[in-house]
């Protein structure tokens, strides 16, 4: 790997210092605001969409999701952008339009809390606890992501990145909470932005500009459209086709992931109002849309530039292409600025699951199950411990990684099987008042025990796919089909809760807020507008 | 809540931005000289928005 080091001059590491000293001043001078639970934990409720859409979206743009689509980039071409405008995008709208009514109407203070409205206690539990122990070892993939890549680059030993990263990230979570975080991945989305555009001009610019890279790319299949290879497994390098993309990554596991994971709909239940609520993920879907051209297209121009990737055991090392590209194009100065930029993206990435955990371990296991008479004092203080914890469980999930390798494989493999069956509980909860809780309850857990089956019969070779993303975009078919039939089946045979308790939880008893403002300012409209463009964007790339 | 986030994220890029300006044309890469001049342009708009933001806040 020693091709990726690089060397820093002084003004690269004035602004990665700068960085890290706006990022820990932020959280300073919030600490002061943090006077109860809510604060802490939930921004009192009272945050502009701009800033909460920002945050949704910037809170998803952790390590796996910056380095490992512009790798996909490099490997599977235009074709990852199907995890945007198909895997993003019209979950992002549904949830705006659908459930954001539910999830800030209930006032439900998390995504579990709303489950126990809705259904019971143990269903609440399931989701509360499978929550807080995913995210946290997700928190220490990231660190675990960011400590590896500066290893590579800078020669930095892993515990000290390890250390270093956990510190900031613990210092501005600890004293500021969810607006100090929220308020960070609104600086780190710019960042981003300014960090990694020019990266994107320059690296195509040296291609020959899109037609450039068509040009270059012309005899390797699908790699530069995204639809006209997608009719058959065999004829594009993602080994996937159009029913196990659209159903397996479309809707299952893009509505499984935007419409129920509390480390996005946190950032909306933190807008001052329920429009602003809906316009969160609105906003969000925005810039959404267009992030393939920030870190897709670069590694695509990787490829066309015949940039070769370091290996590791025989096979090039996909998540290294945007260090590769940094290391090709930056001059001192815009090196220090892609490495903040990346720092920011680790950054956004861990605090967004610390906030995410402490919220849910505060709520929904500690005033749920250990204190259930927790003082507003008591649940602030909490919240703070258990940001304290997470981010120590985190740095012990990046050295268990470091010392299994395999193990962030099967993390991510986990994190698939609790995320797909989830849609359906909800999909059923919001939208069909016959559901009840042990429906919900037993649907889930079959859901997840039939994604895990898949996935054994998968490996020991029973059931064949032309990819592990084939694999496992049919594999969230299978749980999510489960937990849907399952919950259905068991709803039906059993007593559902009375239809008076049931307002402002699900859709058919829930009045609809009259619209007071007029049609072009509206949720729909947005949505419609934002439909539109992805629409224009896939033809042009069809 | 309290603090106007444009204000950090104005001075942050007011700073960054001519330091890269600066490297950029010191060294003549065009490329830092471009990315410095728009992050100082941003970073003003920004904090200007974020002032006026302020500004309004107190007279309320």
């Amino acid at each position: 790997m020693e091709s990726l080091r690089v060397s820093l001059a002084a003004v690269d590491w004035a602004i990665v210092v700068i960085y890290f000293a706006f990022v820990i001043g932020i959280g300073f001078v919030l600490r002061k605001y943090m006077k109860s639970s809510e604060d802490f934990l939930e921004s009192g409720r009272s945050l502009p969409s701009w800033i909460t859409g920002l945050a949704f979206l910037s809170a998803n743009l952790g390590a796996l999701e910056v380095m490992g689509m512009a790798g996909n980039g490099y490997k599977y071409g235009m074709l990852t952008a199907h995890f945007y405008w198909v895997g993003a995008i019209p979950a992002m709208l549904f949830v705006a339009i659908f459930m954001m009514p539910f999830y800030y109407g209930s006032r439900a203070r998390s995504v579990p809390e709303y489950l126990k409205l809705r259904f019971d206690e143990k269903t609440r539990g399931l989701n509360a606890i499978s929550f807080a122990v995913l995210t946290v070892l997700m928190s220490g993939i990231n660190m675990y992501a960011m400590a590896l890549v500066f290893e590579v680059m800078l020669g930095w030993p892993f515990h000290v990145s390890v250390i270093a990263s956990a510190a900031v990230v613990l210092a501005y979570t600890y004293l500021g909470g969810l607006t100090s975080s929220i308020y960070n991945e609104v600086l780190q989305f710019f960042l981003i932005v300014f960090g990694f555009a020019p990266l994107a001009i320059v690296s195509v610019h040296q291609a020959g500009g899109w037609h450039g890279i068509q040009e270059r790319l012309a005899d390797v299949p699908g790699m530069t459209s995204i639809w006209s290879s997608v009719g058959s497994a065999s004829q594009n390098p993602m080994g996937i086709e159009i029913a196990g993309l659209v159903m397996g990554l479309g809707f299952v596991l893009s509505f499984g992931y935007w419409c129920t994971d509390f480390l996005v709909i946190q950032r909306a239940l933190a807008a001052k109002d329920l429009p602003a609520a809906q316009r969160t993920p609105l906003i969000a879907a925005v810039p959404k849309m267009l992030f393939p051209f920030l870190v897709i297209v670069p590694g695509l121009a990787a490829v066309a530039l015949g940039l070769a990737l370091p290996e590791k055991n025989g096979a090039p090392v996909y998540d290294y292409t945007l260090p590769l590209l940094l290391k090709q194009f930056y001059p001192a100065g815009m090196l220090g600025l892609g490495l903040a930029a990346l720092l920011a993206s680790f950054m956004s990435g861990m605090a967004g699951n610390v906030t995410a955990f402490n919220t849910v371990w505060t709520y929904d296991i500690y005033q749920a199950y250990i204190n259930k008479k927790a003082s507003d004092k008591q649940l602030l203080w909490m919240g703070k411990m258990a940001t304290f914890w997470g981010v120590l469980i985190s740095i012990a999930a990046a050295y268990l990684v470091k010392n299994f390798d395999s193990l962030m494989d099967y993390m991510q493999l986990l994190f698939g099987f609790f995320n797909a069956p989830i849609f359906a509980t909800f999909l059923l909860g919001m939208f069909w008042k016959r559901a009840t809780g042990h429906g919900a309850f037993i649907g889930l857990a079959l859901g997840i025990a039939a994604g895990v089956t898949h996935h054994i019969l998968k490996v020991k070779g029973v059931i064949h796919y032309s990819s592990d993303m084939a694999a496992a975009f049919y594999g969230a078919i299978v749980s999510w089909s489960t937990c849907f039939l399952i919950t259905i089946l068991v709803s039906m045979v059993t007593a559902p809760r009375p239809e008076k308790e049931l307002g402002g939880l699900v859709y058919s008893l829930t009045e609809r807020p009259k619209q007071t403002v007029v049609w072009y300012m509206r949720p729909t409209t947005a949505a419609i507008v934002v439909v539109a463009v992805v629409v224009a964007l896939n033809i042009y790339f069809f | 809540m309290g603090l106007d986030i444009r204000l950090p994220i104005g001075l942050m890029f007011v700073i960054l931005g001519p330091m890269l300006l600066v490297t950029g044309l010191v060294q003549g890469e065009s490329l830092s000289r471009n990315t410095g001049a728009s992050m100082l342009v941003f970073g003003a708009f920004m904090l200007i928005m974020g002032i006026r933001g302020q500004r309004r806040g107190s007279d309320s």
